[in-house]
This record gives structure tokens, C-alpha cells and sequence, in this order.
């Protein structure tokens, strides 16, 4: 439960950051959490906190702009070091970077460039940014994406990542919303409204996307259905394109998906199927298509962990973005494909979503085998054998992103069937 | 016209310096390129290329690892190309040496010691990469199969099953992910000397490549290997068991990619990928062949290669280039070292009378 305690004050503490008695809430914060108070003195200390001229980022990415995924890394770290005046011969950025020990390599060329806070993009990437942190204690190393950093117990180890299921969630209300137009013109019966999904691995951040985007359509449109399929792979663009070709021939009357290519909104182009998109707007591509897409914005992150470190205060164990920060956007809705009224509908339940009076994940909203989910033991901390370590339902609603800030949601619920889950 | 013509032997210095002008021309084009395209100042340019590689104690370290594992990788490939078995699948041999020692790591880790547990791990690993390296081999020594497409397809069999152990041993689940294996515990990883992360690769290697030379120079097996190379016919006149050296020889091949993955499992990464190769068992074509098969001259060809994919990262780090201005950098570079070799095998002769030339040649 230390963690959530970490997580509650995290996000208060963004929305104050500006205010100038954030640093007081941050070291509360983590006198809270323990260990890590000493470090932030010690950091605090050394005098060069206040220099703001000696801030060095250093970024590690998988791969270089030609990846949908990295540019959005990439892009954030631009305008993170743009807004916060550090200039463009500072900070630096290593691309093509695999998930091996050329990560540690560089992490340790970046620490021995001058780099004071390290960031790294990749899932893989997290073992050889702990193996840097436990070698260069003075220097802060924060990973997107990993799941260590609370169990690991470094001050100086960060993970990050957005609750980006809230945007999948109102990206499946705009879903729904043009299912119910469908089924209102008489182009489908309501019991045809089925969705496709074309996922990556049966990784719990794609479990907990899917999920959260039916439960969005469901919110909507009642009698909507789901089928999945795995691609085995985040960027192939033959296999996403064929996947989506397959729930369509297979009568699915909406695609969506979660794998970095143009496979699928392609494919939904050339089939004239609606087609919710992800990390950015697919409009000048699928332009008759294309409805709207959900990503997570790295930039209110980056921001934050820079400035911690230049005001010598310490950054959270797990962060988490969320709508209120600016961390999960949804991009251009294209509003000759989608219902009317979605936009406001959207703005609506985003409202809901801030003020906690929605959730996500609300256990009367779905089922498991026929039966509601009281009690889950979710698997928080990675470990080999998959143990399930912690509750993660209580008060009515699955507690996603707060015992740690990677999805741990990977709940096979009713109305959603997977066609294969060789991944 | 022009008329090429084989030189006969052309004396080291000379060649040496042919190689030395080409190197001076890539650079003096890489620098006009490098101004056009982006403003910069070459000579900053070559400052920073150098500095990827030597600016700091740990990156040439880094220099060394690479250096140690592609050479390894390509020494591997030498004994079965100077025999022209054209193996291409240095790859998936290199990934089935690391599929096995992965496979020691995580089903052996803590059940046995340390000792026995590296032991195990160098004999599975050199035992996959031989067997790989065997498969095509008996092919082509029974049925005269095509070893080139063979071998390349070999590796794709190896990407797949590496890819399907991934599957199996990932962590967290449906992460397609392995992570440092036994990072608490540290069973299996090869020893480090003092605090040199990379020393031992760099020994082990060393020892190979001196290995490699006695073997292909001194012994009656590189004999043998060199006879067939030139040619099968006058090796078997001469009594040498053709398939039994093309067996023989693969086994080696495949042996020392396996030991490579061992390497790289073992002793730096402590994770199997399907891209833990990084295409070393092609660009290991490449340093055997600008060595001419000489395991001393391949030290320099490989660093060569690093030196400069090293160089061109820098660079794409520094100035925010992409990563592709780098490579055309590379790309240059090779393209005047490989083209220098050219000049040192062949003669180009110039001759004013077209007319008559196309006439003898009709």
C-alpha cells in the first residue's frame, strides 16, 4: 500500500509543481516513502541544484524518428528541453539503441558525457538502466514503460507512464457513439455491432488497452462485442494490416488497434471500415475512415523529472499521467467520419473521468465467466513465475496504474474473444 | 577503350598505400558531402567521429567488445569461405549458441554450481552452433545442395525458435521480453577480470584469432581447407575426402559462431533477443573478405568496420543528425576501401584506338 500512498501524492504534486510549494509537498512525499528522503538532501546539497545551466538530459530511444513510437519520445524530448530553455547543444539524444548491453553502454557514455538525469524509452530497455543507476548513484535514470523501479528500492531508479487507458476508454465512447449511428441508419442490427481489435502481445498494457476501449464502446452502445487478434509484434506493418483485413472479412464493423504501423488504418481504408487510431491522427492518410486516436504526451514527464532534478528535489518512484496532466490526449477528431454529438459526448465523460465519478475499470460495468469481478490478485511485481501479488479491486472498480504506473490490468472479461493468443 | 587486366602480386607498400590514398579520398567526399548537406565543419565532424570511438577510457572498451565479438563472429566464417562454402548463416549459428546458453541460464541457474553450470553453458552453446552449422553441411557434402541459400535460410529458422523460447520464458508474462537473466543472482554470467567487463571477451578472442591462424596456416586441415578452395577436383585427386572436409570444416564454423553467442549471452548482455546477432554473421562476410582470410589482418578490418558504425553514431548523437546521414558516411567509406581493392588486383589500361579495339573484340 506504500506505493499508492506515492501515487496519490504524485499527481497532486504535478498539478502544483508550478505553484511553488511543490517542493515541499515533494519532500513529504517521499519522507513518506522512506529511503529515498536522504538522496534529495544529498542532491539538494551539493550546490549545483540551483545552477540551472548545469541541467544535462540525456535520452535513450529504440529506435530514430522513423518509428511512430520513438518520434513521440522523441518529439516530447524536444519540446520538454525547448520549454524548459535548455538549449539544443545540452542535451542529448542516443537513437538506435537495442535492448541489450548497448543500453547500459550508453546510459554510461551519456553519465560519462555529464548527463545528470538519463531517460530511456524502450520495455527492454529497464534491466540495463537499473544495471547504470546501481553503478552511477549521483545521476537519475528514469525508464517509461518498465515496472522495477518499486521493487527495486534505488533512489535514483524512475519508471513512468500514463493512464493511458482513460484515453482508450474515451476513444471507445467515440467508437460506440458510431456504432449506434450504424445501427440507427439500419446499416447494421444492434446485434451485429462487433468490433475488431489488432493487438500487439498478450501483454498486460494491451489487455488493459483493449479493455478499457470495449468498455468505452460499451458505455455507449450496450450490445457491442469484440474480437482480438495478436500480431506478435509492435511494428509489422504486413501483419497489422493483414490482422485488420481478417476482423473485417470476419465481420467486424470497427477496427482499432495497438501496434505502431499503418497496417490497420490502411487496411480499413481500403475497406471503407471506421477505424479508431493510436499514437496520432491518421486523417491525411485514411481520410474517409480515420474516426479518432488516443497517445500518450511524454512531455508533461519530461518537464517534471528535468525539474526536479534542477531544483534538487526527488522524483517519484512510479509516475503516472493522466488526462488533468496532459499526459494522455486524444487528437483530432475527424467529425465528417464520426456521430454527431461526439465531441461533446467526449468532453462529457473526460469531465467524469477527472472528477473520479466514472471509472474505467467499474466492476459493474462487465463481467468475468458470467460472474462480477470482487477480488483480483494482479501481478505488480515482475517476477519469473508471474506470481499474482496484489489486490487490485476495491471500491467497486479495478485499481489500474496505482500500485505501480504500467498496466497491470490483463483481466479476460466477457463480450471480448480472442481469436489467438500465440504472443 | 578500356581494358582491365589481372596484376600479378603487387608489393605490400604499394598496396598500402593504394588502401591509405582511398581512405584520404572517402574522407575529403564525406567532407564535401557532410558541408553541402548540413552546414557543419568537416574537420569537427572527423573530431567528433574519432572521439565516438576513442574519446573516453570506456568507449574504447566498448571499441574492444565489438571488435572482439565480430572478429570472433568472423574468424568463425574464414575457414568455411577459404574452402568457398559460401556459409551465410554466421547468424543464426551465433543465435543458436545463444539460444543454448540461455537455455543453461534459466533452466540450470541456481540447481547447479557456477563452475559446472559455465561449463555446461560452453559445451550446449558450442555443440548448437556446430549442429547449425552441420545441417547444410551434410547437405551439400550428400547432395551437393546450394550451401548459400541453405545456410541464409537457416538463420530464419533460428530467429523462430529463439523467438518461440522468448515466448516462453518472458518476464512479465506477455511481454516478449527476457530481461538480464539471474540479474540478483548472476548465475552463468562468465567471470570478470578485475573491473574490466570486457576484458575476458577480448582474451578469449585473441586466443582464437592466434588459434585460427595456426590452424589455416600450419596444420594439414588448413591445407586441406585451402586445396579444396581452389578446387574440389584436384583435391580429390590428391586423395583429400572432399565431404569430410566440408563437414569437418563446418563443424568449426558453426562451432566458433556458437561460441560467439556464448559470448554475448554469457559475458556482456545476459539476455537472448532475436537481434543479440546484430547481423555480425553477414558483416563478418565482409571482414574476412577485405582481410583476404588472414586472421591478423582481420583485427584491422574489423575495427575498420566498428570503428566507423561507432564514429557514425556519434556523430547522429551529437549534431542530431539522423542516424542515416551517418551510414551514407559509412557507406562512402566502404565503397572506397572495397573499390581500392580493386585497383590492387586488377590493371586498367588505356587505349586511344577504339576502332580497332571493337573490331579484335567482334
Amino acid at each position: 500500500m506504500k506505493s499508492f500512498t506515492e501515487q496519490t501524492f504524485s499527481r497532486r504534486q504535478f498539478v502544483k509543481l508550478g505553484g511553488g510549494s511543490a517542493v515541499a509537498l515533494v519532500l513529504a512525499g517521499c519522507a513518506s516513502s522512506g529511503g529515498s528522503g536522504t538522496s534529495s538532501d544529498a542532491s539538494a546539497s551539493d550546490g549545483s541544484s540551483s545552477n540551472a545551466a548545469a541541467i544535462k538530459p540525456g535520452f535513450i530511444t529504440l529506435h530514430d524518428e522513423n518509428s511512430t513510437y520513438d518520434l513521440n519520445f522523441i518529439n516530447a524530448a524536444k519540446e520538454a528541453c525547448k520549454e524548459l530553455g535548455i538549449s539544443e547543444d545540452t542535451y542529448m539524444i542516443k537513437t538506435n539503441v537495442p535492448e541489450g548491453q548497448e543500453c547500459y553502454n550508453a546510459a554510461a557514455e551519456l553519465a560519462d558525457a555529464g548527463c545528470n538525469i538519463i531517460f530511456a524509452d524502450s520495455f527492454g530497455h529497464e534491466d540495463y538502466m537499473i544495471q547504470a543507476a546501481k553503478e552511477f548513484p549521483d545521476i537519475q535514470f528514469c525508464h517509461s514503460t518498465g515496472t522495477k523501479a518499486h521493487t527495486e528500492g534505488l533512489d535514483n531508479y524512475h519508471n513512468a507512464f500514463a493512464s493511458i487507458y482513460e484515453g482508450r476508454y474515451l476513444a471507445g465512447v467515440a467508437a460506440g457513439m458510431k456504432l449506434n449511428e450504424m445501427i440507427d441508419s439500419g446499416k447494421i442490427t444492434a446485434d451485429q455491432a462487433k468490433m475488431g481489435y489488432v493487438g500487439a502481445y498478450t501483454y498486460a498494457e494491451v489487455i488493459s488497452g483493449y479493455t478499457s476501449f470495449y468498455l468505452g464502446a460499451k458505455s455507449v452502445c450496450p450490445s457491442v462485442t469484440m474480437e482480438v487478434t495478436f500480431t506478435g509484434s509492435w511494428y509489422d506493418e504486413t501483419a497489422e494490416k493483414e490482422g485488420a483485413t481478417k476482423l473485417i472479412n470476419d465481420g467486424c464493423v470497427l477496427i482499432s488497434q495497438h501496434a505502431d504501423s499503418m497496417g490497420a488504418p490502411t487496411a480499413c481504408e481500403n475497406a471503407d471500415v471506421p477505424d479508431v487510431s493510436y499514437n496520432g491522427s491518421t486523417q491525411d492518410a485514411c481520410p474517409n475512415t480515420y474516426i479518432i486516436s488516443s497517445r500518450i504526451n511524454w512531455v508533461p514527464y519530461y518537464k517534471y523529472a528535468i525539474q526536479a532534478v534542477k531544483d534538487g528535489s526527488s522524483i517519484d518512484t512510479d509516475w503516472t499521467g493522466t488526462l488533468s496532466t496532459g499526459s494522455v490526449e486524444l487528437t483530432d477528431l475527424n467529425t465528417s467520419v464520426a456521430a454527431q454529438g461526439t465531441q461533446d459526448k467526449l468532453d462529457e465523460v473526460k469531465g467524469k473521468l477527472e472528477d473520479g465519478s466514472v471509472h474505467v475499470f467499474d466492476t459493474s460495468t462487465f463481467t468475468v465467466k458470467g460472474a462480477k469481478l470482487d477480488s483480483y490478485m494482479a501481478d505488480v511485481d515482475t517476477d519469473a513465475n508471474y506470481t499474482a501479488d496484489t489486490e487490485a479491486v476495491s471500491d467497486g472498480y479495478f485499481h489500474e496504474s496505482e500500485y505501480r504506473s504500467a498496466p497491470y490490468f490483463d483481466v479476460q472479461i466477457d463480450g471480448i474473444e480472442l481469436l489467438d493468443t500465440a504472443f | 577503350m578500356i581494358h582491365i587486366t589481372k596484376r600479378k602480386e603487387m608489393p605490400l607498400p604499394q598496396a598500402m598505400a593504394i588502401r591509405l590514398l582511398s581512405v584520404i579520398l572517402a574522407l575529403v567526399i564525406c567532407g564535401v558531402i557532410t558541408t553541402i548537406l548540413t552546414g557543419l565543419n568537416p574537420i569537427d565532424v572527423y573530431v567528433t567521429f574519432f572521439n565516438g570511438t576513442f574519446g573516453s577510457a570506456r568507449k574504447v572498451w566498448i571499441l574492444l567488445q565489438e571488435i572482439a565479438i565480430l572478429l570472433c563472429v568472423s574468424l568463425a566464417l574464414t575457414p568455411a569461405f577459404k574452402m568457398k562454402f559460401w556459409n551465410l548463416g554466421g547468424e543464426g549459428q551465433v543465435l543458436m549458441g545463444a539460444l543454448a546458453t540461455a537455455a543453461c541460464m534459466i533452466v540450470l541457474g541456481d540447481k547447479v554450481p557456477n563452475a559446472l553450470l559455465i561449463l555446461c553453458m560452453v559445451v550446449s552453446a558450442v555443440v548448437a552452433g556446430a549442429v547449425w552449422g552441420l545441417i547444410p553441411a551434410l547437405f551439400k557434402a550428400k547432395w551437393n545442395t546450394n550451401e548459400t541459400l541453405f545456410t541464409l535460410m537457416m538463420n530464419y529458422v533460428a530467429m523462430q525458435l529463439v523467438a518461440y523460447f522468448i515466448i516462453v520464458w518472458e518476464v512479465p508474462k506477455g511481454s516478449g521480453k527476457i530481461g538480464i537473466i539471474n540479474q540478483s543472482t548472476e548465475a552463468g554470467w562468465l567471470p570478470q577480470i578485475g573491473s574490466y567487463k570486457y576484458l575476458l571477451n577480448v582474451i578469449l578472442v585473441a586466443i582464437i584469432t592466434i588459434l585460427m591462424y595456426v590452424y589455416l596456416k600450419y596444420t594439414k586441415h588448413g591445407y586441406e581447407i585451402s586445396v579444396v578452395g581452389e578446387s574440389t577436383n584436384t583435391a580429390r585427386y590428391v586423395g583429400i575426402n572432399v565431404p569430410k572436409v566440408i563437414i569437418r570444416t563446418m563443424l568449426l564454423s558453426g562451432a566458433i559462431c556458437g561460441f560467439a553467442g556464448l559470448l554475448l549471452v554469457g559475458g556482456t548482455d545476459h539476455t537472448l533477443t532475436t537481434t543479440i546477432a546484430n547481423s555480425r554473421g553477414f558483416t563478418g562476410v565482409m571482414v574476412a573478405w577485405l582481410a583476404k582470410f588472414n586472421p591478423f589482418s582481420m583485427i584491422a578490418s574489423s575495427f575498420l568496420l566498428v570503428f566507423m558504425e561507432r564514429g557514425a553514431s556519434e556523430i547522429s548523437t551529437i549534431y542530431t543528425l539522423n542516424q542515416s546521414f551517418a551510414d551514407i558516411l559509412t557507406g562512402i567509406i566502404l565503397f572506397f576501401i572495397i573499390g581500392s581493392e580493386f585497383f590492387i588486383t586488377y590493371k586498367v589500361n588505356f587505349t586511344r584506338k577504339t576502332e580497332e579495339v571493337e573490331k579484335t573484340d567482334a
